[in-house]
C-alpha cells in the first residue's frame, strides 16, 4: 500500500486573456480566466493514475488566495481525497524561492508521503524552478519532465523522462519528487456526483504561516531572493497580417507566388 | 568590482550543448566591462580535450571534473559536485543555458545556497553594487521583467537558449583537473536505460513548416511541403502532446525558438505558448480554416481555408 501522494497545484490565468498596460507598465490579470495551471492537472492526473493501480492517498496542496477554493474542490471532485490552501497575505510577491520553502513546509507538516508530483512548470512563471526547490528543501531526491511512473517494488519507482533527443529510464527510491510534463496524459473529468459534494460538503484545510512555523520575514518580498525592478514591453515584430482568401485553387496560386518571391 | 562568474558548461557523452557557449561569450563581455574573471564549469568523463578551447568563447579559466558518473547529467551527482565546488570557492555568479538539465541543476543548487535565481533571461549584465540584473521574458515573450538579484551567493540565473551567440573572440583557457571521486551506492537515482533518436536542431533551420492541430496530427502532407520547400519540419505543442513528434521538434516558450528566414504555420490557432516561438522568423505564412483566429495576428501572409484542399494544390504548382 502506497503512502500519501501529494500534489503541488496552482491557479493560473488563461495566458491569452492578460493585458499589459503599456502606459502604467502594469499588467491586468482581473479580466482573465483563471484555471488549474494545466500542467498541475496533468500531475494530479498522474498521482489518480497511481492511486487508482497501487493505492495511498492523493493530497492536492496549494499556496494562493481565498479565492482559489473551488479549484481544489475541482481536484478534489477529480479524485483527490483531501485538499490544502495555504493562505496568508504575508506571502504575496514570494518568489520561487519563499515559494518552494512554503510548499516543502507544508508537505512536512501532511507528512507520510512516498511521491510528490507537481507540474512541469507554471503557464505564468514559467520558471520550473519550484519542483526541484521542494525537493531541496526537503532533502530528497527529484526527476524533472517526467511523462510516466510505475512502481516496481515498494519502495523504488521507474520514471520516464524527457531528454534532448529522447528519454530515459530513471530508478528512483521514495520518497521522491518528480515534476510532471504538460500534456503527458489526459486529465480525468470530475464525477458529477463527487463535484457535488466536494461543493456542499467537503472542508478544505486552510493553514496560514503560523501554522507552518514560518515568520513573515522568511516569505513574501522580504524572503524573495529576487526583485523585479520593472516591467517593459517587448513588441511582437511587425507583420503584413495580409489575408488570402479565395477558391483552394486561388490560394495555392498566391502562396506558390510568394514563396517563389522568396527565393 | 572583481566578479567572479561562473558558467556551467552543459554535455551529454562529451558532446558540448551549444547554447552554454553562448553564455560564455555574454559572460565574458559582462566581465570585460566590470574586469570580472570568467570561468567554465566542466563536468563529464574524459572531458578535458574539451576544455582548452571552451577558452576561445569567452572563459578565462576552465575547471574540470571528471568522473564517469558524470558522462551524462544525473541530479544528485551534479547537485553534489557543484555543491562543492561552490563552497570551497565561493563564486558571485553562476549561469547555465534554460536546458531542462540547467533548470533542474540549479533550481536545486539556489535552494542549497539560499539564493536568488532569474529564469530563463534573454539579456544579463552586472549593476554598479555587483548585482545581477536579467531580463525574464513572460506572458508569450510580450513583456520583461526586470529582475535583480538581492540575496545570497551565488546570483544565479538560466539563460534562455540561442539569445547569446557563440563568439570565438579570444585565446585558450587556463584548465584545472579534478577527480570527481563519486560513489554511485551514496545515489537514489540510477538510469537503467535511454532511448534517443536522431533529431536536428530546428533553432538553426532556415526553413521550417510547422504542423498545428489543425493536420490532425497527419505529418505526411506536411512532410511532401516540406520537402519541396527544403523545409524542416515543426510542431505546436498538442501535437508533441499526443506524440506525433518529439519535444525536440515542439515550437513556442517550453519548445524551441525558431530563427528562420521563413516559417509555414499550418492549422495552428496562434495561442501566446506558440508563437512566442515564431517572433524572430523573418517571414510567416499561415493556413488556416477560421478567418480570424489570433494566428492572423503573427502571419504576414494569412491563407484562408482547408489546408487539406490547399497543400496538394501548392505542392503541384511548387513542382511545376
Amino acid at each position: 500500500m502506497m503512502r500519501n501522494i501529494i500534489v503541488t497545484m496552482k491557479v493560473t490565468p488563461k495566458p491569452e486573456e492578460i493585458v499589459f498596460d503599456s502606459v502604467t507598465k502594469t499588467i491586468d490579470r482581473s479580466k482573465a480566466t483563471n484555471e488549474i495551471n494545466p500542467a498541475d492537472k496533468n500531475a494530479l492526473e498522474a498521482a489518480l493514475q497511481i492511486k487508482d493501480k497501487y493505492g495511498g492517498k492523493v493530497i492536492v496542496v496549494s499556496m494562493g488566495p481565498p479565492f482559489w477554493e473551488p479549484f481544489l474542490k475541482l481536484a478534489i471532485a477529480m479524485g483527490a481525497d483531501d485538499a490544502v490552501l495555504i493562505s496568508d497575505r504575508a506571502l504575496a510577491g514570494s518568489d520561487t524561492l519563499p515559494t518552494s520553502l512554503t510548499l516543502a513546509r507544508a508537505i512536512s507538516k501532511i507528512g507520510d508521503f512516498d511521491i510528490i508530483l507537481t507540474g512541469e512548470e507554471s503557464s505564468d512563471g514559467g520558471t520550473g524552478q519550484v519542483p526541484p526547490g521542494i525537493a531541496a528543501w526537503l532533502g530528497i531526491p527529484h526527476v524533472t519532465y517526467v511523462s510516466q511512473i510505475e512502481i516496481v517494488e515498494k519502495g523504488r519507482a521507474r520514471v520516464r523522462r524527457t531528454i534532448k533527443g529522447g528519454y530515459e529510464i530513471l530508478e528512483v527510491e521514495t520518497p521522491f519528487l518528480a515534476s510532471i510534463e504538460l500534456g503527458c496524459n489526459t486529465p480525468r473529468f470530475p464525477d458529477f456526483r463527487r463535484k457535488r459534494w466536494a461543493e456542499r460538503e467537503f472542508k478544505l484545510k486552510v493553514w496560514t504561516l503560523a501554522d507552518l512555523g514560518l515568520n513573515p520575514e522568511e516569505v513574501g518580498f522580504k524572503g524573495s531572493a529576487t526583485t523585479v525592478e520593472s516591467l517593459l514591453e517587448r513588441k511582437p515584430p511587425e507583420r503584413l497580417k495580409r489575408k488570402i482568401i479565395g477558391s483552394p485553387e486561388d490560394i495555392a496560386e498566391e502562396l506558390a507566388r510568394i514563396l517563389r518571391s522568396l527565393t | 568590482m572583481a566578479l567572479n562568474m561562473w558558467v556551467f558548461i552543459e554535455q551529454d557523452e562529451g558532446v558540448i550543448e551549444e547554447s552554454s557557449l553562448g553564455i560564455l561569450s555574454k559572460a565574458r563581455e559582462v566581465a570585460e566591462e566590470g574586469g570580472g574573471h570568467v570561468t567554465g564549469v566542466l563536468l563529464g568523463s574524459n572531458v578535458a580535450g574539451e576544455a582548452p578551447r571552451l577558452g576561445r568563447y569567452g572563459a578565462h579559466r576552465v575547471i574540470v571534473v571528471d568522473d564517469p558518473l558524470l558522462a551524462y547529467y544525473h541530479s544528485e551527482a551534479y547537485t553534489r559536485v557543484m555543491e562543492g565546488l561552490i563552497r570551497e570557492r565561493n563564486p558571485d555568479i553562476l549561469l547555465a543555458s534554460a536546458t531542462r538539465n540547467g533548470r533542474d541543476l540549479l533550481g536545486r543548487l539556489a535552494v542549497v545556497f539560499n539564493t536568488g535565481l532569474q529564469a530563463h533571461v534573454i539579456h544579463f549584465e552586472v549593476d554598479g553594487e555587483g548585482s545581477l540584473v536579467g531580463h525574464v521574458p513572460g506572458f508569450g515573450g510580450n513583456i520583461v521583467a526586470v529582475v535583480k538579484n538581492v540575496k545570497g551567493r551565488p546570483q544565479m540565473a538560466t539563460v534562455a537558449l540561442g539569445v547569446f551567440r557563440a563568439q570565438e573572440l579570444w585565446g585558450e583557457a587556463e584548465v584545472e583537473v579534478l577527480r570527481g571521486r563519486l560513489d554511485p551506492s551514496k545515489f537514489k537515482v540510477r538510469r537503467v536505460e535511454v532511448v534517443r533518436r536522431e533529431t536536428i536542431d530546428i533553432s538553426k533551420s532556415k526553413r521550417v513548416v510547422v504542423a498545428g492541430m489543425g493536420t490532425g496530427g497527419d505529418l505526411k502532407l506536411v512532410g511532401e511541403l516540406a520537402k519541396i520547400l527544403g523545409a524542416d519540419i515543426g510542431v505546436t505543442r498538442p501535437l508533441a502532446d499526443i506524440g506525433v513528434a518529439p519535444r525536440d521538434l515542439q515550437i513556442g516558450s517550453t519548445g524551441v525558438s525558431l530563427k528562420a528566414d521563413l516559417a509555414v504555420v499550418l492549422g495552428a490557432s496562434g495561442a501566446p505558448h506558440f508563437v512566442s516561438g515564431i517572433r524572430d522568423v523573418k517571414t510567416v505564412i499561415a493556413i488556416n480554416k477560421d478567418p480570424e483566429a489570433p494566428m492572423l495576428e503573427y502571419s504576414d501572409y494569412y491563407a484562408v481555408g482547408d489546408l487539406f484542399e490547399i497543400i496538394p494544390k501548392l505542392i503541384e504548382k511548387l513542382k511545376g
